[in-house]
């Protein structure tokens, strides 16, 4: 995890806009939910990514694998542009980026047993002897920590923690090199999210996986994440190394996110907590700075100039007077 | 303080394809008048269904009560007359704020239809109409404008902008935040003496939930409610009560005021929760093993398959009450004595 190494992920100024449609058929505008962001992940290096629900961070997510085609900008993985392949070409790179759901074992086709399930992603994408697959299949099989009995099992004999090893299992088969977690341990309680956190960062070791975790639980981008990315409405406002963003926020959104989290032990939130407002909607963006109608510091040039990324104190702030 | 709810010794069955499962296993819970209650434990615990027993709404069929009185202001709600619960008590001395709030509002009728709706039938002053409201029965117009008028002045405390063109507006027409803001309006309304609150920000974001938590402890503080406030996160649960319980598998384990449960847990399974929230320092750490099935569960106390003090005691008999401190209970044979911690 050297932080001279090549990025393994490179985002340059990605863009995804959704067409906002009349009832009859007719653009009537964009919605634009991922709006110029840029970002690295360095091979080995967990990226956190977070914000409220409709900031554009999910469907970042499935700009990278694919799932949407971006409006603008660039992809690169491990230095090469992947955003605009022909499809055949993209699906070689396809077995190298994998996308986590928030329940991988609700994916599994319940009239299928484990072991066909397993061997499905090998049959697709790769040349191996049934054997050879065997032995693969056997060993991710253990990595996540199930015995070897359950391949003639189907999905609804094991219990929901088995199923969601299971469903990582298929993801790991292929041996991806980036791995997109998204919200993997939202509605967990806190001592089955442990578990999930330690065996995400048990197979991180194991397969040399990188992470982008999206997630709006900061207590847990904390534990997992070396750098991290809060973005708001469609734009990163606060980029840098997780230790330093906690410690000492400088954009007032990540200020008001991370006063917002209760904490065990500390000053109750409610009663210090100053952010008023709901985010506003992302097909009416404001002008400017997007963060300025519920920004407590906001002043007049906010609305007439959008404050572009830049360095401040180790890590990158979108703010005029941070 | 004075005692509003008292439930003793509550056992509740269902009815599954494998037996009867036992998901209410001899629980003690208290509410003093003005308190604030967090009921915390993981999912499948018994949470809600402590939460619906207390409310009388069961699911019919499914479930059995097999034991143990629920006490609301010294009267027992489970053999009380269904139709005197149902006038007097639910939805009137006892209401309720839901987990979802998009789906708890009928998407087809303007919100104000539904809120006179509640109104008609639940309104403090139909206390002191002589009959009570029926289907068909006239909602009397002088009670009609002095509950318009509560309904307003609710709406601008949980501060909804414009309260009186909001209640034209259809549900759909607020975010997840405003609806939230109008179930807790409802559950005021009818000036209830215990709201019980199932989970009433997990389907919102932190920045949301922190306003809507603060407006809810200021709102209940201020009117002297009492709250049973249902979570499984321990957070929320340190930022809004007064006391803590928590639940595994059916069974209550400890009951302390604040600051005593999250400082000074006394159960080992209390202690495990706490140490498995992901803290500053990146440690992660488990509950080794899985909750067990409420079909078979354990004997004794059903925490022992997975605790480290576990005895041959612990295998055979559920463990007394133990009072620890003015308002501290726990129930185990072989309780910690030590700050949160100490021992992960």
């Amino acid at each position: 995890m050297s932080p001279d190494a090549a990025p393994l992920l490179e985002l340059v100024d990605l863009a995804r806009h959704f067409p906002v449609r009349s009832p009859f058929g007719r653009r009537v505008g964009w919605l634009r939910a991922v709006d110029g962001v840029s970002l690295q992940v360095r091979p080995g290096e967990t990226l956190g990514l977070v914000g409220e629900s409709g900031c554009g961070k999910s469907t970042l997510g499935k700009t990278v694998m694919g799932i949407y085609t971006p409006s603008a900008g660039e992809i690169r993985f491990a230095g090469r542009e992947i955003g605009r392949l022909p499809a055949r070409a993209r699906r070689a790179v396809a077995k190298n980026l994998q996308y986590v759901y928030q329940d991988p074992g609700a994916s599994l086709d319940p009239r299928w047993k484990i072991r066909p399930l397993l061997h499905e992603p090998l049959l697709i994408h790769s040349t191996l002897t049934r054997a050879e697959r065997d032995r693969e299949v056997a060993a991710i099989l253990a990595a996540v920590g199930l015995p070897d009995a359950h391949l003639d099992l189907y999905p609804h004999e094991l219990s929901g923690g088995q199923q969601r090893r299971v469903g990582l299992a298929r993801i790991l088969t292929l041996r991806p090199r980036l791995v997109i977690l998204d919200e993997p341990t939202s509605g967990l309680d806190v001592s089955v999210q442990a578990s999930v956190l330690k065996l995400f960062r048990s197979l991180q070791e194991t397969f040399a996986l990188t992470y982008v975790f999206i997630s709006h639980d900061l207590s847990v981008v904390r534990a997992m994440c070396a750098s991290i990315a809060v973005m708001y409405l469609g734009k990163i406002v606060e980029y840098g190394p997780t230790t330093r963003v906690f410690e000492a926020p400088r954009h007032p959104y990540t200020q008001s996110l991370l006063a917002a989290v209760p904490r065990i032990g500390g000053r109750r939130v409610t009663e210090d907590f100053a952010l008023e407002g709901e985010p506003p909607n992302p097909r009416d963006i404001p002008s400017g700075c997007r963060f300025r109608t519920r920004c407590p510091l906001v002043q007049a040039r906010c609305a007439e100039e959008e404050p572009a990324l830049r360095p401040v104190d180790g890590r990158a702030v979108a703010c005029h007077f941070a | 303080m004075a005692e509003l709810l008292a439930v003793r010794g509550l056992r509740v069955d269902f009815a599954t394809d494998r037996g009867p499962a036992q998901v209410l296993d001899g629980i003690n819970l208290d509410i003093a008048a003005g308190e604030v209650v967090g009921l915390v434990g993981e999912s499948g615990c018994g949470k809600t269904t402590l939460a619906r027993a207390i409310l009388g709404i069961l699911p019919e069929g499914a479930a059995r009560i097999r034991g143990g009185e629920v006490r609301f202001r010294g009267i027992d709600l489970l053999t009380q007359d269904p139709a005197t619960v149902n006038d007097h008590v639910r939805g009137r001395a006892i209401t309720f704020i839901p987990q979802d709030p998009f789906s708890s509002f009928s998407p087809l009728f303007p919100v104000g239809t539904q809120i006179m709706d509640l109104m008609k039938w639940k309104s403090p002053r139909a206390r002191e109409q002589a009959r009570p409201a029926s289907l068909f029965g006239r909602y009397p117009r002088a009670r009609r404008r002095a509950d318009r008028e509560a309904v307003l002045e609710t709406l601008r405390a949980v501060q909804i902008p414009e309260p009186a063109r909001a209640l034209g507006r259809l549900p759909h027409e607020f975010s997840g935040g405003q609806r939230q803001r109008l179930m807790i309006a409802m559950a005021l309304l009818p000036e209830p003496h215990l709201i019980i609150a199932d989970e009433p920000t997990t389907a919102l974001d932190v920045t949301i939930q922190a306003q809507i938590l603060r407006l809810l402890r200021a709102l209940v503080k201020e009117r002297g409610v009492s709250v049973l406030f249902t979570t499984h996160d321990l957070g929320t649960a340190h930022e809004l009560c007064d006391r803590v319980v928590v639940m595994y598998a059916g069974q209550e384990m400890e009951a302390a005021p604040t600051d005593a449960f999250f400082g000074r847990p006394a159960h080992p399974y209390t202690r495990k929760l706490l140490a498995s929230v992901p803290g500053p320092d990146g440690e992660i750490r488990d509950i080794p093993g899985e909750v067990p099935s409420l079909v078979t569960p354990p004997a004794g106390c059903r925490f022992h398959p997975r605790c480290d003090h576990a005895t041959a005691e612990c295998r055979v008999e559920r463990p007394a009450p133990r009072m620890l401190a003015e308002g501290h209970g726990v129930r185990c044979h072989h309780p910690v004595d030590a700050p949160a911690g100490a021992d992960a």
